[in-house]
């Protein structure tokens, strides 16, 4: 297959940036998307210049490390895959393919497609844990879960913490990510016993951050690599609410 | 407050705000539908309302808070979300959300505007004075609302305003229905699609309701 790439080029935080052309040719339809990008860094490498910047870190969906606006869609153009699980096979030969980084302003771009996403984890410590004792390992079933809260908690708890939600928002906020991990702790009775603080440091730590609210477009969702649902969201509403009461 | 501080709680005093001017809106059209009724039924229903002064200006007092609340953290919430999001993409999509959706602030400001002239047309009656309720009794020597709405819709311009309004209206509730009802937790996997369509459908049944009154004045069905 033979590509026209469109990738946003970006030195450094802070400086200008812009779309710069290439071309990829005899690309495998078996490629990912970033083993696409490998072959075009090697070209570069071998003319002597810079390669393009991009987080990766597993390559099988799971890190959610892989981070890019792939002809204006987070992800790319297959529902609930990952940009390191995309495959070429999804594009035809002579195709323009349109690659920006995530964009909101608590992702501020470092280089090329790479941008910081640390912002997530500092909501993540703000809140997204429970305090436990350390010692004995406890009982298997000590705590008992019925089934349907396990399944709901264990959905919410598939998040990977990508950022696609947020780079998909047109108000980027970060209301899916927060929304699914108080949702996956506020589900089982571990986490239930903090669930009135962790929504409101979460959601605080969240607009502290620099995020938008949420204005219920649901784009979120449409981009999910897990297919996180934004009924999660209308849980984090409802845990906010209790916690006022 | 904390709920005023935090972008959650905001979010919840839009769709408590949103929701009870929606309840109004209601209220307005089932009163209004008395102008099928004729002058007399249109009449007694105005005059009936003003029979309780106190109730009425309780009423105004909720729907003025109700309505300070919604503006103001209205573009509160738009101007700090644009600020969350100062890049655009290049390529632009959306897979999911609406031109209604995307432009709540915009179809909301004309709301508002049209807000003031609805009230400064039929409620002070300064833009059209020749055409006011009060300078006309009817033949029981009640102000003559029924006269007041025909001559208004028998005017183009006047038609043409409200009905505009009404579809901008319509625009701002096909998204905010099933918005309000996410906003206080109140959708889960079954409730959801309920909420997206039953909203679409009460935001299409008041424009058609209200637009319903200056079509069929303007074309001479009810005369
Ligand atoms: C008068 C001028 C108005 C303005 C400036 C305005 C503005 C807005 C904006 C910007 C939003 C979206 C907030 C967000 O999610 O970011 C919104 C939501 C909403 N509006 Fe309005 N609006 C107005 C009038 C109305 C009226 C008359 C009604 C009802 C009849 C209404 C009902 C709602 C509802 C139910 C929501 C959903 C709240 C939510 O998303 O949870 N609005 N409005
Ligand atoms: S690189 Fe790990 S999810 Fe894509």
């Amino acid at each position: 297959m033979d590509l026209t790439l469109y990738v946003w080029r970006q030195s450094g935080p802070d400086k200008p940036g812009r779309l710069e052309e290439y071309k990829a040719n005899g690309i495998s339809p078996d490629m990912s998307f970033l083993e696409m990008l490998d072959v075009v860094n090697q070209d570069l490498i071998r003319a002597g210049e810079e390669p393009i910047a991009f987080d990766h870190d597993c390559r099988e969906g799971i890190c959610g490390t892989c981070s890019q606006v792939i002809n204006g869609i987070p992800h790319g153009p297959v529902e609930k895959t990952t940009v390191c699980q995309l495959h070429m096979r999804h594009f035809k030969s002579g195709d323009t393919i349109y690659i920006e980084p995530w964009r909101a302003r608590a992702f501020p771009v470092m280089k090329d497609l790479i941008v910081d996403r640390s912002a997530l984890d500092r909501i993540m410590q703000a809140g997204g844990y429970v305090s436990v004792h350390t010692g004995g390992v406890p009982d298997a079933n000590a705590v008992l879960i019925p089934k349907d809260d396990a399944d709901a908690s264990m959905d919410a708890a598939e998040c990977i913490g990508c950022g696609a939600c947020v780079a998909a928002c047109p108000n980027g906020s970060a209301m899916l990510f927060t929304a699914a991990k108080v949702a996956h702790l506020a589900k089982l009775p571990q986490g239930r016993v903090e669930a009135a603080r962790r929504v409101c440091v979460m959601t605080e730590a969240m607009m502290q951050e620099g995020f938008g609210s949420c204005s219920n477009h649901y784009e979120c969702q449409a981009v999910c690599p897990k297919g996180i649902k934004v009924q999660f969201i209308a849980k984090l509403n409802r845990e906010f609410m209790k916690s006022r009461m | 407050m904390y709920l005023l501080r935090s972008q959650v709680g905001r979010k919840i005093v839009m769709a408590v705000s949103g929701f009870s001017m929606l309840a109004f809106v209601v209220v307005h059209l089932l009163g209004n539908t008395s102008m099928y009724g004729g002058p007399g039924s249109m009449n007694a229903y105005a005059s009936a309302l003003h029979r309780f002064p106190l109730l009425i200006w309780l009423f105004r007092l909720i729907l003025m808070v109700m309505f300070y609340l919604h503006v103001f953290y209205g573009i509160a919430l738009k101007l700090e979300n644009r600020d969350a999001k100062p890049e655009p993409y290049v390529v632009e999509k959306y897979k999911q959300s609406t031109f209604a959706g995307r432009n709540m602030i915009w179809t909301g400001l004309l709301i508002g505007a049209f807000v003031v002239y609805h009230l400064l047309h039929f409620t002070f009656q300064v833009t059209n004075p020749q055409i006011s309720a009060g300078s006309h009794p009817d033949a029981m020597g009640r102000p003559d609302v029924f006269m007041m709405v025909m001559l208004s819709f028998r005017k183009l311009a006047i038609s043409a305003v409200y009905i505009s309004a009404m579809i901008v209206l319509g625009l701002h509730l096909s998204h905010s229905i099933q918005s309000g009802f996410q906003t206080v937790g109140l959708n889960n996997d079954r409730s959801f699609p309920i909420a997206i369509k039953g909203g679409m459908v009460v935001a299409i049944l008041i424009t058609l309701g209200f637009a319903a009154f200056p079509i069929v004045i303007f074309t001479g069905i009810l005369r």
